[in-house]
């Protein structure tokens, strides 16, 4: 079974991409399922199970989205593997940008859009910098310019992806995408395999539920804002 | 540049050697150009927190670097030249074979026509794609008459298809000029100056109501905005091939747009059903379930009734432009 990760900003398009990608390898006669993981809420596996695909759902509630996804995964492998599927996509919403669900060796795709503006590639970490494949969504309703000047912002951060652009309505550019992802890395196991960018160094005393504000509420790994830092002010 | 000199060569002197590189750092908020020292050594420089600013770690950020010099370094390899872009029949949705070998040259207009569905994405997808046998429609295109270079299909600086659309808008906050000085940054392009000059003076020509330098892209009216895209398309793009799904009849000399992109050497494919643009292709390709049909060549007959669909076009232009103004229609006053 192969296995893909996709990761991106809430709302770029990641469920359209992945939909139009998944039509495409149906057509292949490939049974693809996937894993949804979000925050507090989604609907998502209601559009995957309207389509027939095979879906679960993981919803990460009160802790950290990408803690959760690195403690579930292998799980999540295995379900696909006893659902006999021949390909398991996994779609994880990039909430803070900080983190990154991609592992070492399986193929990573970063979906992003072209409305975010093009400061997005540089405010965007992990997720886009270390994917294999950037698709880049709501091409059609830009211009020219701004398609080129987009990805060759992307380019900048990540010049080792493959950068495709996709229509998430139409489909176009979805067939070229299965087939870069049939071509990828089917794992035996996760076992030992590593995240490709490590997780925040967290655990202060928020993480555990306090919600009160104030010095004294603030224990574990606690950093500062620097406000006399006389470069803050320049623009 | 070697890749040992990347990481040791001071600051100062790599932003020298490739100014370019100004792009990259800046991108990681990083600034180098007064540095006398490497990247090696800012890399050592920093601390816990200011690496993970960076959101990949040193062996990550060293191979990207090295990626965005290479990629740079290749930009200044004198792009080749296309003379021809093939396309060889495949098979339609029904598995019937496509009796098809088109071959399309530099300021060449073709216009595709064909309803909703009928396959016309599928063929644009293709080209874009420099499809091998390798997708649904088993069609195969061939630049220059041979294989193509898989770089088409995989660097985003090498695009064989640049697209306009009615329904695509300017979404940055950004004015006419900064617009295309940010378009031409990002591709490198030399003599830019010379170039945003070029790319105003032919928007305006192109357009129906002028504008300044300085007036923002999202205060442009539509025909405007697609002449700005059209000039723009076609003095700094670099894509060999232009789509353009229907342009409206409003605010742009249409003519005159496609005489531009075809003087600047151009494919030009127009998906259109308008008579006018239609027939201003040399040829047709007819799409039907997935395949092409048919070919039509514009017959002699066809160009002489051009004549006069412009003839009526530039009647209803008239009466448009009567509207606008506040008339009333009461009397046609036909010509």
């Amino acid at each position: 079974m192969k296995f893909v990760t996709v990761s991106g900003p809430p709302s770029s398009g990641k469920t359209a991409v992945i939909l139009q990608a998944i039509k495409a390898l149906q057509q292949q006669h490939m049974l693809v399922g996937v894993v949804k993981f979000d925050c507090l809420a989604t609907e998502d596996d209601q559009v995957y199970a309207k389509h027939g695909i095979p879906v679960r759902t993981g919803l990460a509630g009160p802790l950290c989205p990408d803690h959760y996804f690195v403690s579930n995964i292998e799980e999540c492998l295995e379900w696909g593997r006893s659902r006999k599927l021949d390909m398991l996509i996994s779609e994880s919403a990039g909430l803070c940008n900080r983190c990154s669900p991609h592992i070492e060796k399986i193929t990573a795709v970063c979906v992003i859009d072209n409305l975010s503006g093009i400061g997005t590639p540089k405010k965007i970490g992990p997720m886009l910098k270390t994917a294999d494949i950037v698709v880049i969504t709501k091409g059609d309703i830009v211009s020219q310019a701004e398609r080129e000047v987009f990805a060759s912002r992307v380019a900048q951060v990540n010049s080792a992806a493959l950068i495709m652009h996709i229509n998430g309505i139409t489909g176009q550019g979805a067939y070229e995408l299965s087939t870069i992802l049939n071509a990828g890395a089917a794992p035996d196991h996760l076992q030992e395999m590593g995240l490709r960018y490590s997780m925040p160094s967290a655990l202060c005393s928020y993480c555990l539920g306090e919600k009160r504000i104030g010095k004294k509420y603030q224990l574990g790994n606690v950093r500062k804002i620097q406000l006399d830092d006389p470069h803050g002010d320049t623009p | 540049m070697k890749q040992t000199e990347i990481f040791i060569l001071p600051g100062r002197e790599l932003y020298r050697q490739l100014p370019e590189i100004a792009d990259f750092f800046s991108s990681f908020d990083l600034d180098l150009s007064e540095s006398d020292s490497g990247v090696d050594a800012l890399l050592d420089s920093l601390s816990a927190q200011q690496m993970e600013r960076l959101g990949m770690s040193r062996i990550q950020f060293r191979s990207a670097l090295i990626d965005y010099v290479s990629g740079v370094e290749q930009l200044s390899v004198d792009e080749e030249r296309i003379h021809s872009i093939s396309i060889r029949g495949g098979r339609d949705k029904s598995g019937c074979a496509e009796d098809v070998d088109i071959e399309l040259v530099p300021g060449q207009i073709v216009s595709i026509v064909g309803p909703t569905g009928s396959g016309k994405s599928r063929l644009l997808g293709d080209i874009e794609w420099v499809a091998q046998g390798d997708t649904p429609t088993g069609r195969t295109i061939l630049i220059n008459q041979d294989v193509p270079d898989p770089k088409w299909r995989f660097s985003t600086r090498h695009k064989l298809v640049a697209q306009l659309s009615q329904n695509m808008n300017f979404v940055m906050d950004l004015s006419v000029e900064e617009f295309i000085r940010i378009h031409g940054e990002s591709r490198f392009v030399p003599n830019l100056e010379v170039k945003i000059e070029q790319v105003l003076s032919q928007a305006n020509a192109l357009a129906g109501e002028p504008f300044e330098a300085t007036t923002h892209i999202t205060a442009l009216s539509g025909g405007q905005s697609r002449a700005l895209m059209i000039a723009d398309i076609a003095i700094l793009s670099s894509s060999p091939v232009v789509l353009i799904d229907e342009i409206e009849n409003a605010g742009i000399e249409r003519k005159k747009a496609l005489e531009l992109l075809v003087r600047k050497e151009k494919i030009v494919l127009i998906a259109t059903h308008d008579p006018i643009l239609a027939l201003l292709g040399e040829q047709r390709l007819v799409l039907r379930n997935g395949g092409i049909a048919r070919v039509i060549q514009t017959s002699s007959a066809e160009r002489a009734n051009l004549v006069e669909l412009e003839r009526l076009d530039r009647i209803l232009l008239q009466l448009r432009q009567r509207i606008r103004s506040g008339e009333t229609l009461d009397s046609l006053d036909l010509p």
